[in-house]
């Protein structure tokens, strides 16, 4: 049964008291013993969450049980995808199929039993653990931001009211005025989580004090990092969240206009956007005298097409205007004069979404978590080579080695940790000597890396420091918006530089060349994006250039990635001639009879790997080139 | 004044206005800061970054073209670290360039041959992937331009100055990263884009990429010879640079200052004068020996040209041709009088010629028949507001309109006509948010940057402007006080406006009345509102009741007076404004002087020691029927084309055949010309000194930039020998001593010589050598005292469309043509661009006479009938056809209406009713069709 997507029926909310009273009428609804199938239907769904949500349906409709079953956004942990709870008990199950689904609806549903061959293995102890809670994925997070996120039906703007939903917003319009919310924002030290750390109240502040009409209040939506989607885990699990702190937002600054610049690659965030927009508005939570306070806002979706420089704010306003995404030089800033030359505040997703809980919980509140300088939570994206890919909130502060091995579950396969890479193409590559380092602007900065929107890549043993410095520069040069001389032209040369070396034609002298190129872009690049762009490689040339050294100096690649340094070879002694690795070959380089011991010409050989990781008895191994 | 900043620059203490940019500061520091990408007129690009500067306290190197200074700022412009990051920059930039300054045309002018010259780098030492010779093709489609992108060094100037100058964004970055480049959307050709073909582009392009096509191989700078005059054109008055080598013309700029069109040109500005070097320009005296007819000329060009009325023209001394032109006119003034002499003077050439050829009418030949086609274009204007307010000119300057608050342009296709006035108007819109409103039946380009356009039927204006009046005064939003200070007459004009109500307006405009209301509310609420107008509202049999009415609206808001507002002619020709100034008109002596005045009549007749007589003479219609019964016998026509430009043409074909003897002074052998029975070589625009009056009164220096062709003079050297045959000695050195005897006459003119017109010129009136000229009119005072309110009813065109000419036919200018295109058409990349006249239909007048666009449409009106291609259009209004005047091939004024408005005299060109049916000879080629409009 397809979720009705339509507009909510809903009456107009006309004053904070209709509010609190439809609030209160939801929570006395609810039965805390009801039954709730929590799937996650956003990123899962990509796992078949589809599937297995049919299937739930069926089954419980067969059985006439009294089963909610909830499509909620993503729970976070995506290596286990697809994740589902099952409330009021807690049971975690990841990795379902729909064939597991009558027996789960059999126990669980409708005896509140686990069932046992479907519960969460934790790798160190081998023990399985039934609670979501319990896992360690879970335990270590502090969830603000994602509060919502796989609680809620994020198309049920009900769901959201009866969690606080508006609240904040009811609590901004009438009991405090525009500079009250900005000092509560700023006494929280809220910074901003797209990546640059600004404090969100000193952009509100300066936005307020700005001269112009109408205002503009932008949620910068724009989630371009590779391996990013914490933005997108909000808008698809939590729309809501967003937009109410938005609105909050727009009064404290003035403004009457809203966007939203969403990509136009998430589907499901522009959806669930949409809907969720439709059903404020008829509640009379956006739109004209909101909430009987006078204060009208209106937001408008603007999807982008694809250009990553676009998240930098005045390529943001270029293309809102309808223009190509390019960035324009700053000041004036947005704050000053932004879309259509008026005075504009751009926030990013999860900014906003931090500000409704400012708001009911005090700047006080906020400002507890964290560190000195660095408050709050953050979300990060887990990704790379750690056992527990996926979204994860934590506090300010905490160690790298504790998102990595506690909340990650460390390294998969039994292979060692080198590196771990925050803040995307803007950021930097931090080595395992620097583990202890806590999560917090001015730690990761001093490094040489970033905060960021919230990328985090982990690399291992096998993973090339070159070669990943090669892969950023090679984003950025096709993201590069092609203005300015330093990021158009001067990251393709450093491109070709880093080029030359993971084919073994580097030089000594091309690693100067690749630092003065660094310095002078970020030292002249007219945006952000050509600023930071350098980040990636002079982190690793920092702490790893021996790799770049053995690149030159040896024509070794020592984690064995780069293809011309490397040559795939057949292990006579293990090989059992069962022909697996000629059938995937894609070149035909691999010959050999059945069961007698294959061959690999390395003149046809396009180093794809297929054969290494198709073979069964480890018998492909990967060498340094032999020159 | 605001509070000066001190910031210290290269360890000097400076101090300057708060808000200026580092680089503006450093400038005044006597610091010249590199840059590649910064151009003053258009939003700092920033993106260079050959200008950074160090700031202390600041991470980054910051771009001096946009950061703005501060107090107490720190700033080093040479520091290693900042000279090491912008010979980075030069590095990369040289490491993507084409480095071939060995044959390009900008080497020596060329921005990135300084920087690396003064930086002393003659090649990259990045060796990676560039732009190999023709990775980019070198692009040569249009007529005018080469772009040649594998020069580009992505600065975008050209793409800021299409964007901000012209309003165009004909061209963008294309593709991201290493592959960016300049494009047009899709890479379409430039003539299939909104590119009009301004050339800003060119002007602003720091290096080679960008180039005009006349120029290419035909010299470097530095080996032009630069002359800055007036462009020949429209009334707009633009300053041309026009580059010369080896007497030919190379290539035309203009500066981005001290001129009226501020660094912009329109394409016959800027590509449009290469005639100057025709091969067709008259050399040498011609003199039509008799022999039979050969029949009507056709074609474009004037080669193997025979003569009209028979015989062969010859060449001959210029002694021959002057002895036979004063023989001949004395003849013909001693057998029927003086008045049986009509002459035509000419808005394309010189105040100075103006002057001497009314002199000469008046003084040598004794009558006042003397006209010119300002008759067919703005003599309802000149009537009108020198009735309303007394004095018959734009009443405010070009440069107030971007200020106003609100335009309202009626009768004016303004982007086409005047190129430059349409940026003014756009830049008042998009920059200064002004409110536009558009009153015209077609749907001209401004109206898509309009917030009203009214479709109004054409020939109702006057029930338009009174309808809205009507709800000025009923919603009172009159001024008041003006109209009681400052006007008189009010009470009788207010009973007629106040008949016409929005619905009765509705019923005779067709402009729906909700449409009408609000055009009245937003005119009237402006704090100052501008009316622009041209030859829509003027060429018609009520073209005076028009412009009266336009003076009332303006009157009863206060809009007049004032700087941004005004009533605002726009004048057609380079020198029409002149040529009214000096008296080329029937009625009136040089500024505005009445014959019939016996006590000026006195003045010239002592100035010009000549008897004058005090009896108007015949306007340009009046003195071609003339000839039908005789009443006219001879005619010196100078630089003007009347069998084309005026109305009915097969008629004043027969009255030029008519004529006993006609004498023709032209650059080329016009269609007229080809009537006459002396021919003289005239010295073109380029070719002599002189002044100029643009549209906005703005008296402007000619200079001379190339000796005339063969034997051809300036048109006064050739009046003053005419006059000396006759008897008459004009003992004139210069034109500049000719404005002399101009100033000394003309009191508008009074402080006018050619020293103080150095530069930007001066607007009259300019009464006495210290006075500074004068921007707009009417302050405090009328020139007649008090503006005059006139009651205007409307009135019906003279000739509406009915059963037998079911469709009415208006007529305009297009932007690549000019006039009756002895000039325009014989340039070869407006040519190419627009070869061919046309018609315009709407879509439901197309498909109810099964013709489809391209296909060949025959046009019939009581006068006659010609040939055009359609252009099927929403353009037009249903019911209502559009040609062009520029064609012979398929000349309007076959068609159109010499019915005359009573006071100006001037014909109904603007609508007139026609029959369209499907020609035989099937499909040709229409004129280009209507571009994409972003």
């Amino acid at each position: 049964m397809p979720k009705d997507r339509k507009t909510q029926d809903v009456q107009r909310i006309d004053n904070p008291k209709d509010l609190e009273a439809l609030r209160e009428k939801l929570r006395q609804r609810r039965d805390k013993d009801q039954v709730r199938i929590r799937i996650c239907m956003t990123g899962c769904r990509a796992h078949g969450a589809e599937e297995i949500l049919k299937a739930f349906q069926e089954e419980v409709g067969k059985r006439k049980l009294d089963a909610e079953i909830v499509s909620t956004g993503c729970h976070g942990f995506c290596a286990q995808a697809p994740v589902l709870v099952v409330d009021p008990y807690g049971i975690f199950y990841g990795g379902v199929s729909p064939e597991d689904v009558p027996e789960i609806v059999s126990q669980t549903v409708e005896k509140g039993k686990p069932v046992e061959r479907l519960l969460y293995t934790d790798p160190s102890s081998g023990k399985t653990i039934v609670q979501a809670g319990d896992v360690p994925f879970y335990k270590n997070q502090q969830k603000v931001v994602l509060r919502n996120c796989g609680e809620i039906d994020p198309t049920d703007m009900l769901q959201y009211i009866e969690r606080e939903g508006y609240a904040a917003l009811a609590k901004a319009l009438t009991q405090m005025d525009p500079e009250t919310v900005i000092e509560e924002v700023t006494e929280s030290l809220l910074r901003g989580r797209g990546g640059a750390g600004f404090p969100t109240g000193r952009k509100w502040s300066f936005a307020r004090a700005a001269a112009g009409e109408p205002k503009y209040m932008i949620c910068n939506a724009d989630e371009g990092d590779p391996g990013a989607f914490m933005d997108r885990a909000v808008l698809e699990g939590d729309p809501h969240g967003a937009i109410e702190g938005m609105a909050i937002a727009a009064y404290a600054i003035g403004a009457s206009h809203g966007y939203v610049y969403v990509r136009a690659e998430y589907p499901i965030a522009v959806e669930h956007l949409k809907k969720a927009l439709a059903d404020a508005e008829a509640m009379g939570l956006l739109g004209e005298n909101i909430l009987g306070s006078g204060f009208s806002f209106r937001i408008k979706i603007k999807k982008g097409s694809g250009a990553f420089v676009c998240g930098e704010e005045t390529a943001l306003i270029a293309s809102i205007e309808g223009k190509r995404g390019m960035p324009r030089p700053r000041p004036p800033f947005p704050a000053q004069s932004g879309v259509w030359g008026k005075p504009t505040s751009i926030n990013n997703v999860e900014t906003l979404a931090n500000v409704p809980l400012i708001i009911l919980n005090g700047g006080k509140w906020y400002s507890g978590i964290g560190t000195e300088k660095s408050k709050g939570t953050k979300v990060f994206a887990l990704a790379g080579k750690v056992n527990n890919t996926g979204l994860v909130e934590v506090p300010m502060g905490i160690t790298l080695k504790e998102v990595v091995f506690a909340v990650g579950g460390g390294i998969p396969d039994g292979r060692s940790f080198k590196a771990v890479q925050t803040g995307g193409p803007s950021g930097g590559c931090i080595p395992e000597s620097m583990l202890d380092l806590p999560v917090d602007y001015e730690s990761l900065a001093k490094v040489g890396a970033i905060m960021g929107s919230g990328g985090m890549i982990v690399a291992d043993d096998r993973t090339c420091m070159v070669d990943i410095s090669r892969f950023f520069m090679d984003f950025i040069q096709d993201e590069s918006c092609g203005k300015c001389v330093p990021c158009r032209i001067g990251t393709k040369r450093m491109l070709e530089i880093l080029n030359d070396i993971c084919e073994g034609r580097g030089t000594v002298e091309d690693l100067q060349t690749l630092e003065d190129l660094a310095h002078s872009i970020k030292d002249t690049a007219l945006c952000g994006l050509g600023q930071t762009a350098p980040n990636p490689v002079l982190t690793t040339l920092k702490y790893f250039k021996d790799e770049y050294l053995a690149h030159i100096e040896e024509g070794a690649c020592p984690a064995k990635v780069c293809k011309a340094l490397i040559q795939y070879r057949i292990i006579p002694e293990a090989c059992t001639g069962c022909g697996a690795c000629i059938k995937v070959c894609p070149t035909q380089a691999i010959t050999g009879e059945k069961k007698e011991v294959h061959n690999i010409a390395q003149e046809k050989c396009i180093k794809c790997g297929m054969c290494y990781s198709t073979c069964r008895f480890d018998a492909i191994e990967v060498n340094e080139k032999s020159t | 004044m605001r509070e000066l900043v001190t910031l210290t620059i290269d360890g000097k203490e400076v101090r300057v206005q708060p808000g200026i940019t580092i680089y503006w500061a450093a400038k005044a520091a006597g610091v010249d800061i590199p840059h590649l990408c910064y151009g003053e007129d258009i939003h700092p690009i920033s993106s260079c970054r050959l200008c950074v500067v160090e700031v202390e306290g600041m991470k980054n190197l910051a771009a001096s073209c946009t950061y703005p200074v501060s107090k107490g700022m720190v700033v080093h412009t040479a520091s290693e670290r900042v000279m090491k990051a912008r010979r980075m920059n030069l590095e990369l930039i040289l490491s993507d360039h084409e480095i071939t300054c060995i044959t390009c045309e900008k080497s020596g002018s060329c921005l990135l041959e300084k920087y690396a010259y003064q930086f002393g780098i003659s090649e990259s030492v990045f060796t990676g992937e560039h732009r190999e010779r023709n990775e980019f093709p070198i692009l040569e489609e249009n007529p005018f331009l080469v772009r040649d992108y594998n020069k580009c060094i992505l600065c975008g100037r050209c793409v800021s100055a299409c964007a901000e100058l012209q309003f165009d964004s004909a061209i963008d970055y294309a593709e991201r990263g290493f592959k960016a480049h300049i494009s047009t959307a899709f890479g379409r050709p430039l003539q299939d884009t909104t590119c009009e073909f301004c050339g800003r582009c060119i002007s602003v392009c720091p290096v080679g990429a960008l180039t005009e096509k006349e120029r290419v191989r035909k010299g470097r700078e530095w080996e032009f010879q630069v002359t800055s005059t007036i462009c020949p054109y429209c009334g707009c008055g633009c300053t041309l640079e026009m580059h010369t080598k080896d007497g030919k013309l190379i290539k035309v700029t203009t500066p981005a200052k001290g001129t009226v069109s501020r660094g912009n040109l329109c394409v016959k500005g800027k590509f449009g004068t290469y005639y100057i070097n025709h091969a067709e320009r008259l050399t040498m005296p011609l003199i039509r020996k008799p022999g039979p007819v050969k029949g009507t000329p056709t074609g474009k060009g004037t080669s193997g040209a025979g003569a009209a009325k028979g015989g062969e023209f010859v060449e001959a001394s210029w002694d021959e041709a002057l002895d036979l032109i004063a023989k001949s006119l004395r003849e013909i003034k001693e057998k029927h009088g003086p008045n049986a002499i009509g002459g035509l003077s000419s808005a394309k050439c010189t105040n100075e010629e103006n002057y001497v050829f009314q002199k000469f009418m008046r003084a040598v030949v004794g009558t006042n028949n003397v006209d010119h086609c300002a008759r067919l274009c703005h003599s309802s204007t000149v009537a009108g507001l020198a009735k309303a307010f007394g004095s018959g000119a734009m009443t405010n300057a070009i440069g107030e309109l971007r200020y106003a608050d609100c335009i309202f342009v009626t009768g004016s296709n303004t982007t086409e006509a005047h190129p430059i006035i349409g940026l003014e108007v756009k830049a008042a819109v998009k920059k200064h948010g002004a409110t536009l409103i558009v009153a015209d039946p077609r749907e001209i380009d401004l109206a898509g940057v309009a917030a009203l356009h009214l479709r109004q039927r054409s020939g109702t204006d006057v029930a338009l402007f009174n309808g809205m009046m009507q709800v000025i005064l009923s919603e009172g939003l009159e001024d008041g006080e003006f109209i009681e200070k400052r006007t008189e007459d009010f009470e009788k004009f207010k009973s007629v406006v106040m008949q016409y109500t929005p619905e009765k307006v509705e019923k005779i405009t067709g402009v729906p009345k909700e449409k009408i209301i609000q055009a009245a509310r937003l005119y009237a609420r402006a704090e100052r509102a501008s009316i622009i107008y041209s030859m829509g509202i003027t060429q018609h049999t009520t073209g005076t009741d028009n412009v009266l009415s336009l003076a009332n609206l303006a009157m009863v808001t206060g809009n007049v007076g004032k700087r941004s507002t005004g009533v605002n002619p726009l004048r057609g020709q380079n020198n029409v404004q002149g040529a009214c100034d000096l008296g080329a008109l029937p009625n009136v002596y040089p500024g505005y002087q009445q014959v019939a005045n016996p006590q000026l009549q006195e003045k010239f007749e002592k100035a010009w020691e000549a008897s004058l007589s005090p009896v108007p003479g015949l306007t340009v219609v009046e003195m071609l029927h003339g000839a039908e019964d005789g009443s006219i016998r001879g005619m010196y026509v100078m630089g003007e084309n009347p069998f084309l430009s005026d109305p009915n043409v097969n008629r004043v074909k027969k009255d030029l055949e008519a004529l006993e003897f006609l004498v023709v002074q032209d650059i080329f052998l016009s269609e007229t010309a080809r009537y006459a029975d002396v021919v003289l070589p005239a010295a073109s625009f380029a070719e002599k000194d002189g002044t100029f009056t643009n549209t906005e009164r703005r008296v402007q220096l000619l200079r001379k930039v190339l000796d005339p062709p063969g034997r051809a003079k300036a048109d006064w050297q050739i009046l003053s020998e005419v006059a000396g045959r006759l008897g008459y000695s004009m003992r004139y050195n210069s034109s500049a001593n000719i404005m002399e005897e101009i100033a000394s006459l003309t009191p508008i003119y009074g402080g006018m010589t050619h020293d103080r017109l150095q530069g930007f010129g001066l607007q009259w009136p300019c009464p006495d050598k210290e006075h500074p000229g004068t921007p707009f009119l009417h302050k405090g005072m009328f020139s007649r005292g008090k503006g005059l309110f006139s009651a205007v009813e409307y009135i019906p065109p003279a000739e509406e469309p009915d059963r037998e000419y079911p469709l009415l036919l208006t007529t305009g200018r297009i932007l690549y043509h000019f006039h009756t295109g002895t000039m325009s058409r014989r340039v070869d990349g407006l040519h190419a661009i627009r070869p061919d006249g046309f018609v315009e239909i709407h879509p439901d007048d197309a498909a109810a006479l099964k013709l489809s666009d391209g296909e060949l449409a025959r046009l019939t009106s009581r006068r006659g009938t010609v040939t055009a291609k359609t252009v099927v259009t929403e353009r037009s209004r249903p019911g209502t056809v559009f040609m062009t005047f520029h064609y012979r091939e398929a000349a309007a004024n076959i068609l159109t209406n010499d019915a005359l408005d009573p006071v100006a005299k001037i014909p109904e060109f603007k609508v007139c009713a026609v029959k369209v049916e499907k020609a035989a000879g099937g499909k040709g080629k229409a004129g280009k069709a209507e571009k994409i409009r972003a």
